[in-house]
Formats: C-alpha cells, sequence, structure tokens
C-alpha cells in the first residue's frame, strides 16, 4: 500500500496503534525510558547503607521500578545514593566518585546525615550536608528513611526525569545541557577541608537567624 | 628456539625471570566488599597478599566526644547507630553500664524482655553475616535475599515493639521503655518457630557445598593462643576453640537461668567461624523459646532516679556478650548529669587487629573472605 | 570474680592501689614488668587485654559545699592538678576471672608519654594507636604509632577537653542553646576583627 499526494493521511491515535505506530514527543519516550533505568551506585556509608540493602531485598524489591542494578563501579551507573553520614575524611572520596560518573546524573542524600550531618552535627569529624560540594536532586529525610521511603525519593527522582527536556530552547537534560559536571575535590587540610564549600553548589547564609532574634 | 630458553611447562615463572615487582593497591574505602567504608592498603606479589595495612577513621563521627556533651539518658539514641545492625544489644551494653554504676535493680520481666530481645538481635546480625559471607565467596545475591527475607520478619517485631526498624531505642536504665504489645508474643513465637525450617535449608544449600568448603577451609587460620593475645572476642574467639562467652562467664542479666550450650570451632579457620555462627543462631532459639515460656508479669522499669547524677570519681566498666563480640562502656563521672568519659569498646574494631596477620600468605580474594568472616560494622569500627 | 589486689601489692609494693576507683596505679616505667608478671602469675593469668582508654584531665578548681561542725556552711576548695591516664582492662580468659583495672598515669598534658603494651598484648595494638590519635599521649615501644581515625595532617587531639571544633555550621538556625552561644561570641570577634 502506497499513499498518495491526494490522499489524506489519517493520523489520529486509533488508526495508528493498529497500524502498530505510536506517536509520541522525544522528550517523552526519551524520558520514559531513562526514568525506568536509573542505575544507582553500589555505594553504602552508613546505617542507610542497610536499609538501601534492604530495599533491594525481596519484600520491597527495587526492581518493580528498574533500579536494581546496583554498580560498583561509577562509570556505569547514574544514581548516587549517598547513604549515610559523610565524615570530613570521607567528603573528597564521595565527590571524586561523582566526579567520575557520566552524565546524566543524579543524586539522592539518603538520611538526615547525608542532608545536615543530622544528630551527629556537631561532630568536628561530620560534613554537614553533602550539598556542599554536589548538587542534590532529592532529600530524604529519616534515620534511617524507610524502604517504602526511599522508594518514593526514587519515584520523585523519576517525576524529575519525566519533566526534563532534550530538545529545544530550554534544555534541562544534563546529558544534552552541558559537559560532564565536575566539581573541585575538597582537601584535608589543618582540622577541616579546604574549602569548607562549594561556592558554585550552595552558599551558607550571612549569620545565624538565631542571633539577631535575641535567642528566643 | 632452543630448548634451553624455554620456560618449562607449568608456567613456574618466578617474580625475577618476569621482573616484575611488589604491586600496592588500595582496596576501599568505596569496594563493595568492604562491608562498607573500610579502607585495605594491600601489597601484592602476584595474586598473594605479602602485606595489609588497614585504614580506618571514614565514618568517625564522634561518638564519644558527642556524649560527653549530653546527659546520660541522651546517649542512648546513639547507641543504636554504633552497630547499627544490633540496636537491641548495644542498648543493652550502655543501660547495664550505668545499672552497674548507680546499682540499680532491673525488674524481672525486663529482664525476660531484653533478653529475648537481645537473642532477636542475635539472629538478625547473624543471619545478614552469613548472607553477606556468600555474596564475598561469589554467590552474588541470592543467598543474601534468603538472610534478607528472614531479617524483615525479625524487624517487623522490633517495629511493633519500639515503632523503628534498626534504631529501636529500646532500653532504659532500669528497665524498658514499654511493655510488649497485645499479641507480640504470639507473633514472636510464630517467627521463631519457623526459624528452624530456615536454618535447615540454609544448612542444606550451604554447608556440604565445595566452593563453600574449598575456599573457606584453612583460609585465615587463628589458633587460640593467637585470638586470645590479639583481644579477639566473640563467635570469632570461639571458633578459635577459646570458650569464652560472656553470657556464661559474667551471668549477665538472667542468662544463668537458662539452658544453652556454646558451641567452638577447632580449627579457627574461615570455615569455623562461618559454622559457629549457624550453630549460634540454633541456641540462640533455644534461649528464645524458654524465656518465651518463662515470661513472668510484673514491672518493666525498676526504681530509678529521675536525674542520673553518679557520684564524682566513679567509673565502671560494663560488657555484654554482643553478636559481634565483647561489647563493653568504660564510663567516668565527675558528678554532673553528663559522663566525664564515655569509652565505647568496640568489638569488630578490636577484631580487625588480627586481620593482616590472618591475610598475609593467603590471596587476595581470600583477604574479601577473610574480612567477611570477621564480621565488621563500619559504625562500630570508626564510631 | 575479683582479683586479689593484695597479692599485687606484695610483689610490688611501690605500686599504688585507689580505693575509690578500684584501680592500680602504675608507673610507666614499670608497666611492663608489671603487667609480665600479672600474664604469668599461674592464679591470675591475665591474658586477655579487654579495653584500652585514654582519660584525660585538665587542670581544675572544685567546689565542694559541705557543713563544718559548728553547723555553717563552708565552701572548700581543691586544686586537682593536670594530668592523663590511659586505662586497661584486663581479664583472664583461662581463670574466667577479672577484671583488673590498671592505669597509666603522667602528671603532665604536654608531653605525656606511657609504655606500649602492644609488645606483649598485640591486641593493644589499634587501641593505642586510637589513645595517640585523639589523646596525643605517646606510647614508647609501639611498633606502628600513627594516627588511625584522623587524616594524617590533622593539628589537635580532638577528644581533648579543650579542643574546638572549627566553625563550619554556627550560621545555620539551630535549637541548641551552646550552638547559639557560641555563634554570638564568634559574631563579636568578627565585628570586633572589622572594627
Amino acid at each position: 500500500m502506497s499513499f498518495t499526494q491526494e490522499e489524506e493521511i489519517d493520523l489520529s491515535p486509533e488508526s495508528t496503534a493498529k497500524a502498530g505506530v505510536i506517536l509520541s514527543s522525544l522528550d517523552w519516550i526519551y524520558n520514559w525510558s531513562q526514568s525506568n533505568s536509573v542505575w544507582p551506585l553500589q555505594f553504602g556509608l552508613a546505617c542507610c547503607a542497610i536499609e538501601m540493602i534492604g530495599t533491594a531485598g525481596s519484600r520491597h524489591d527495587i526492581a518493580r521500578f528498574g533500579a536494581e542494578v546496583f554498580r560498583p563501579s561509577p562509570r556505569q551507573s547514574d544514581l548516587m545514593l549517598v547513604s549515610g553520614t559523610v565524615t570530613k575524611k570521607m567528603a573528597p572520596q564521595v565527590v571524586r566518585i561523582y566526579n567520575q560518573m557520566p552524565e546524566p546524573k543524579y543524586v539522592i542524600a539518603m538520611g538526615a546525615c547525608a542532608i545536615s550531618g543530622g544528630p551527629f552535627k556537631q561532630g568536628y569529624n561530620v560534613l554537614k550536608g553533602i550539598d556542599r560540594y554536589i548538587p542534590v536532586d532529592v532529600y530524604l529525610p529519616g534515620c534511617p528513611p524507610r524502604p517504602e521511603a526511599l522508594l518514593h525519593a526514587l519515584m520523585t527522582l523519576q517525576k524529575k526525569i519525566k519533566n526534563q527536556k532534550t530538545l529545544g530552547k530550554n534544555i534541562t537534560n544534563p546529558a544534552y545541557k552541558e559537559g560532564r559536571r565536575i566539581y573541585p575535590v575538597p582537601v584535608l587540610s589543618g582540622d577541616d577541608l579546604d574549602p569548607p564549600y562549594n561556592p558554585e553548589v550552595w552558599t551558607p547564609p550571612a549569620k545565624n537567624p538565631n542571633v539577631e532574634d535575641g535567642c528566643e | 628456539m632452543s630448548t634451553e630458553t624455554m620456560p618449562a611447562r607449568g608456567f613456574n615463572l618466578s617474580k625475577d625471570d618476569l621482573g616484575a615487582d611488589i604491586l600496592e593497591i588500595a582496596m576501599g574505602p568505596h569496594h563493595p566488599s568492604t562491608h562498607g567504608v573500610f579502607r585495605m592498603d594491600l601489597k601484592l606479589d602476584g595474586e598473594t597478599v605479602v602485606d595489609l595495612k588497614p585504614i580506618f577513621g571514614y565514618l568517625h563521627r564522634n561518638h564519644e566526644k558527642l556524649a560527653e556533651d549530653i546527659p546520660y539518658p541522651g546517649s542512648m539514641p546513639f547507641t543504636d547507630r554504633l552497630d547499627y545492625l544490633c540496636g537491641m544489644t548495644n542498648n543493652w551494653a550502655y543501660a547495664l553500664s550505668l545499672e552497674k554504676m548507680l546499682e540499680v535493680e532491673v525488674p524481672e520481666r525486663a529482664q525476660y524482655i531484653r533478653i529475648i530481645c537481645a537473642e532477636l538481635t542475635r539472629l538478625v546480625n547473624h543471619c545478614l553475616l552469613i548472607g553477606f559471607f556468600i555474596n564475598d565467596l561469589g554467590a552474588l545475591g541470592t543467598p543474601l535475599l534468603y538472610a534478607l527475607r528472614e531479617r524483615e520478619k525479625i524487624l517487623d517485631l522490633f517495629e511493633t515493639l519500639s515503632g523503628a526498624r534498626m534504631m529501636v531505642n529500646y532500653m532504659r536504665f532500669g528497665g524498658v521503655r514499654c511493655d510488649l504489645p497485645d499479641g507480640w508474643l504470639e507473633e514472636c513465637k510464630r517467627i521463631v518457630d519457623k526459624f528452624p525450617a530456615f536454618l535447615d535449608e540454609y544448612e542444606t544449600l550451604l554447608n556440604e557445598n565445595e566452593i563453600v568448603i574449598t575456599r573457606s577451609q584453612n583460609v585465615g587460620v587463628l589458633t587460640a593462643e593467637e585470638a586470645t593475645n590479639f583481644s579477639i572476642t566473640g563467635p570469632m574467639l570461639r571458633a578459635s576453640g577459646v570458650n569464652y562467652d560472656l553470657r556464661k562467664v559474667d551471668k549477665y542479666g538472667i542468662y544463668d537461668r537458662f539452658d544453652f550450650k556454646v558451641p567452638l570451632g577447632a580449627h579457627g579457620d574461615c570455615y569455623d567461624r562461618f559454622m559457629i555462627r549457624m550453630l549460634e543462631m540454633r541456641e540462640s532459639i533455644k534461649i528464645l523459646n524458654q524465656a518465651m515460656k518463662d515470661l513472668p508479669d510484673g514491672d518493666i522499669i525498676g526504681k530509678v532516679p529521675r536525674v542520673f547524677k553518679p557520684a564524682a570519681g566513679t567509673e565502671v566498666y560494663g560488657r555484654i556478650e554482643s553478636p559481634k563480640g565483647e561489647l563493653g562502656f568504660y564510663l567516668v563521672a565527675d558528678g554532673s548529669t553528663n559522663p566525664y568519659r564515655f569509652k565505647v569498646r568496640p568489638p569488630s574494631f578490636i577484631n580487625l587487629t588480627a586481620l593482616r596477620h590472618m591475610c598475609i600468605g593467603h590471596k587476595v580474594a581470600d583477604a574479601v573472605i577473610i574480612l567477611g568472616s570477621i564480621d565488621i560494622v563500619l559504625g562500630e569500627v570508626d564510631r | 570474680m575479683e582479683i586479689n589486689h593484695e597479692a599485687i601489692l606484695t610483689q610490688f609494693p611501690d605500686l599504688e592501689w585507689e580505693e575509690d576507683t578500684q584501680s592500680l596505679i602504675v608507673p610507666p616505667e614499670k608497666a611492663v614488668e608489671v603487667v609480665t608478671w600479672l600474664k604469668e602469675h599461674p592464679e591470675m593469668r591475665l591474658d586477655f587485654l579487654s579495653c584500652v582508654s585514654g582519660v584525660d584531665y585538665p587542670a581544675k578548681e572544685v567546689k565542694t559545699k559541705a557543713r563544718n561542725e559548728e553547723g555553717k556552711m563552708e565552701i572548700t576548695v581543691t586544686q586537682h592538678p593536670e594530668k592523663m591516664e590511659v586505662v586497661y582492662h584486663f581479664y583472664s580468659m583461662e581463670k574466667k576471672i577479672g577484671p583488673l583495672v590498671l592505669k597509666q598515669r603522667v602528671m603532665s598534658r604536654e608531653n605525656s608519654t606511657v609504655t606500649s603494651l602492644t609488645p606483649i598484648y598485640r591486641g593493644a595494638d589499634l587501641m593505642e594507636r586510637e589513645v595517640f590519635d585523639l589523646f596525643g599521649i605517646n606510647f614508647t615501644d609501639h611498633p606502628d604509632l600513627r594516627r588511625i581515625l584522623m587524616w594524617d595532617n590533622f593539628e589537635h587531639h580532638p577528644m581533648r577537653k579543650d579542643y574546638t571544633p572549627p566553625n563550619d555550621y554556627d550560621y545555620e538556625p539551630t535549637p541548641h542553646d551552646d550552638v547559639i552561644e557560641r555563634a554570638q561570641e564568634r559574631e563579636k570577634e568578627r565585628e570586633g576583627q572589622e572594627a
């Protein structure tokens, strides 16, 4: 069967579906496939890592969301689950691993410690939030978060992926936006990390708001 | 080519023939087989380990310093995060230390509940450890999934009891926080009754398994004298044949009322350490059954002061048999509500002292198994 | 089961037994001799070193209130000199007895040096390294005395009582009064520097 120019082509969804053709935007099909095949990095830091393993176990079964392929190598993964307390001694390694991941790459800060230091915030060797050095896509509170919460964080990330644009003016898909995002690795010097945060990703508030309010 | 210059069949090449040198590799802190953020710097001659340097501190989150700045009861939730697989036993060790310092009596019912919780924790820890150990041997995934399935059931019990799966924060000085909810004991009994079936399944799959035997027997041998000298405790010590179980020696809590055996190993190799854990789970089930049968009614918390203020200058060292070994708390009081010195004796950290000794002379793949058989949790190693 | 400390004091009459804390104070230069004797003594056989901990005591004044004989409240001030302690807990696996608390005490915080027991108990290796790292107590005869938990070029010893952690979160909102206080102090310092 061939079309002549006079014939009208029927592009209604019913007739195209019958012919085995699905019409969709490139963004939709790209994001659909990408969001359902997120490969996390097999990277456990502390207590939250055990819940991460529990999520991969048979009861919670992260495979339902296409994210069961835990890769030990950062070169093969596109999601970094920062699962647990990041200490100052560990922070350079976390940034280095992030730099090694290819685009598109995403970060879930899992647990209170990865977000802000959590219960260990007043410790001298605890980094007060991994977002001081690398951009975080989803913050997942809890100490540790339940596996259901981790699944919800994954679904939130999938939602984010489904909204990104690959073509057009405002490209938001990190794979097509810019080169690989590489952030400077902090150095351990003296009692603290140098620099204490990366101004490109995070800026501290000018001063403690409680101090101005008179500590009430 | 003349035959004289040809290397012999079987490739008996020495290091000098190849011009090879000692290879230094760093395993970790991000490595799938180091159980967290532990790092080993290995020196290899070919595949053989000639030197090993453990490097710690990647999870050092200042537990001891933080505990010195908060009152005594405030440290209880932090102890959950020490060895994050066994929250209950960590709680108990800390509670026991302060009870010893203040001479607080613990009611009968609370003692029984504590023992039930501690033995359930032992089941969780050991079955997870065996899952990880077989994972390290190369059976990726499946055995661990079996272990996780059993673990989830016990975590459900902890959740109904305390509200949290892992960070239970359940024990209090002088007792426990809340009584058992309705139907908890029956549910616990149902799970404990089914547990031996899981152990049978695991044992048929693993105990006689050719790969498990050839890879773990005679690997990482530690004799009884060495084990004592290295301050090794817990299942690892008993795998070397030293009969030292604090549940029998110190008889803390009410362990003297229960009838159970202490399994002992004969060779002190990785296979023995694996088998000891299997056997200990069976003994834990025995204790659980006795404790659930005899559980009395009564108070769950004893008479405790409103504010914990031990006299200045007193100090105490309390220890219990945690699933990993001897977990101790050394507390020094200065008469205020905060401890002056708060020291944790972490069993898995001290058990790592022998790692270098056990690994030298073995292949690099065996180093992974030896580390797995020690049973470390980095939250406790680095604190 | 308790250990008979009288027997130790008869063998080593110049050692001190502290009744309050039930511990044996050993000068660093005699530590190896005492410990070897304890390990080989047929009735004690202290073959298991359970725990090594460091304790830091900066110099301080302690005021105690008590009623004197006339029934009036009286405040007495006692001076506590600075000192550092390394506390060892020994048990016997063979005889199943213990603990024996043994303390090596030095009366200086700056140059505190004690004797390492690693040559006798290899289990002390990592624990003594930890005490060195966090408290800055030196151990003579330790085979490999390096920092263990902190990184190599860390400047201070963080478990000492006078250590202040770096200012890296004071500017954040917090419910903790002491953090707010510290933030206020640092704010004043900054203003003073600018002025």
